[in-house]
């Protein structure tokens, strides 16, 4: 069984719950009086109020783009662009990983290209996909498969060059061929690697997705963002950040259910359940 | 004494050198000039100072490693590749961590594409011999040490090798737990006689289990320099068959032979 630890106390857990509630409601209030002139001049708050926004402002702007449902179309493009850079990304990255972990000469000749590559920074790649791909999803695919490739890459290559030797001779001597070593031994050790690396690589498909969008896209929430900025409507440029922000933390919880389901067999931290 | 015929497994004038880059370009010799030979049904145990090379000999007889000179045979033919009739238990943890313990034990019947109803049937019958019959769901580390080597026994045994070879497979375990376990394998062992390689650093392990005593020298260059038939009777109690007189008497015989080569070994570790 878990051994109690302090989190688990549901009193604690409640209080903290509230601290947290109020933090955020402390940044809202704070946010709200530096820009209406309540306690501020009026000059002060019409200033603060054009570079951050005005907190009733956002807030309404959010509600009414879930309550119109115009933001349903934009955020499902984001969310297609996200999952296909993280699917295929991770496909590319577990390919790739597991060939050149198994293959030395590979290995050898592609080790300074892969260096060179990860060194890049990718999101100076999105003009060039824009040209290739269009401003429609593909390029935005595109982007983030650049930047989740690498993660998933380095965590499947690692993941293969540290099986357990015992566990490899032991696979070896019941018999296992070697495509049977690769799908009971090499794979599932690779993929406790990629999964430990889910919450990061999500993140980055989204990165990407946003991104994309960001430099030049007709739909998607970062285009939104683009457009509001366009015509100075901060209002709207925070509207939108709120709704990445709510939509990432979604993601993550995502994630972490995922997480929770396929890595059974792995012992969770301070775990301690035996028999 | 064995005799070469009808031998389950030989190992042949075997010497095993390791390239050591950044040493002096002679390698490091492990194994030297050794001579086993294991008869059909015999249990054979091989003593030795820590780091003498041990594992490497079972390594070789495994398949898993390949000697530099000199001859494996199993059951008079020339091994090449890995040992079929071999099964193989290590003394580290070699389950697989992301298969419960079930599909651990099925695993080898697996690799042989055995058809799943069968699989299931078998597996369910080797967890109920050792002892996991309710555990089958765990994963290995929800298991305790004990309950990891019962999993590791079933796997190997469930194929029916053999040969089997054994390194330090018990080391691991605590004394009370460690005692249940090596009854444990001279009940399953005697239920069909197989050949038994085991290496141990434990001297009372080795004579409570084995027909034979193989002793080694201390490392670098080991090679075998005592041999002891161990004549008392099956079936037995390892925890009781350490009191009997003749135990005690084959130990002193033993141990008397091991002691230099123990001291030997522990300088040269003290050296390093």
């Amino acid at each position: 069984m878990r051994k109690a630890s302090t989190t688990d106390d549901p009193w604690r857990r409640a209080r903290l719950a509230l601290y947290q509630a109020l933090l955020l409601g402390t940044i809202f209030a704070v946010w709200y009086l530096m820009t209406e002139p309540v306690l501020v001049s009026e000059e002060f708050a019409r200033n603060t109020a054009f570079f951050f926004g005005k907190p009733v402002l956002v807030l309404q702007r959010t509600i009414e783009w879930f309550v119109s449902g115009k933001i349903y179309e934009h955020l499902l493009i984001t969310l297609v662009e996200t999952l296909l850079a993280f699917a295929i990304g991770t496909l590319f990255g577990l390919g790739a990983g597991l060939w050149l972990a198994l293959s030395p000469t590979a290995s050898a000749l592609a080790d300074p290209y892969i260096k060179a590559m990860n060194a890049m920074p990718r999101v100076i790649l999105a003009p060039i996909f824009a040209v290739w791909f269009g401003l429609g999803i593909l390029s935005k695919v595109a982007l983030g498969i650049t930047l989740v490739f690498f993660i998933v890459f380095f965590n499947v290559y690692q993941g293969v060059k540290e099986v357990s030797p015992v566990v490899l001779n032991n696979a070896r001597m019941l018999g296992a061929s070697g495509q049977q070593l690769l799908r009971t031994v090499y794979v599932p050790s690779a993929m406790s690697w990629v999964f430990s690396s889910l919450h990061t690589s999500v993140g980055m498909a989204f990165v990407g997705a946003v991104v994309g969008e960001y430099l030049g896209s007709a739909r998607g929430v970062g285009y939104l963002i683009l457009q509001a900025e366009g015509a100075f409507d901060i209002n709207t440029v925070f509207a939108g950040i709120l709704v990445l922000t709510a939509f990432a933390l979604a993601l993550d919880a995502m994630v972490s259910v995922a997480e929770r389901r396929l890595l059974v067999w792995r012992p969770a931290q301070g775990e301690t359940e035996r028999l | 004494m064995t005799q070469p015929l009808g031998a389950a497994l030989s190992l042949e004038q075997v010497t095993v050198t390791f390239s050591a880059p950044g040493r002096d370009s002679a390698g490091y010799t492990a194994v030297r000039d050794t001579t086993i030979v294991i008869a059909a049904g015999e249990f054979v145990s091989v003593v030795g100072p820590t780091g003498c090379g041990k594992s490497t000999l079972l390594n070789i007889a495994a398949g898993l490693l390949e000697a530099s000179a000199g001859d494996v045979r199993v059951h008079g033919e020339l091994l090449a590749g890995i040992n079929r009739e071999a099964g193989y238990m290590f003394q580290s943890d070699a389950l697989l961590p992301w298969l419960s313990a079930h599909d651990n034990v099925a695993l080898g019947l697996r690799y042989r594409g055995v058809h799943e109803s069968t699989v299931r049937v078998k597996v369910t019958a080797w967890l109920a011999r050792v002892g996991l019959g309710a555990h089958g769901h765990r994963y290995p580390h929800q298991l305790s040490g004990g309950m990891k080597k019962r999993v590791a026994l079933a796997q190997m045994l469930i194929l029916e090798p053999k040969i089997l070879l054994m390194d330090e497979p018990f080391s691991a375990l605590d004394i009370q737990t460690r005692q249940l376990m090596e009854n444990e394998l001279l009940e399953l062992w005697s239920a069909d006689r197989k050949s038994v390689v085991f290496i141990t650093h434990d001297l009372e392990e080795a004579i409570s289990l084995s027909d034979r005593v193989i002793v080694l020298s201390a490392g670098p260059a080991t090679r075998p320099i005592g041999e002891f038939m161990i004549d008392l009777p099956r079936p037995r109690d390892v925890a009781e068959i350490r009191m009997t007189p003749r135990f005690v008497a084959l130990h002193t015989q033993i141990w008397s032979a091991m002691k230099d080569e123990v001291l030997k070994g522990y300088a040269q570790s003290q050296h390093h």
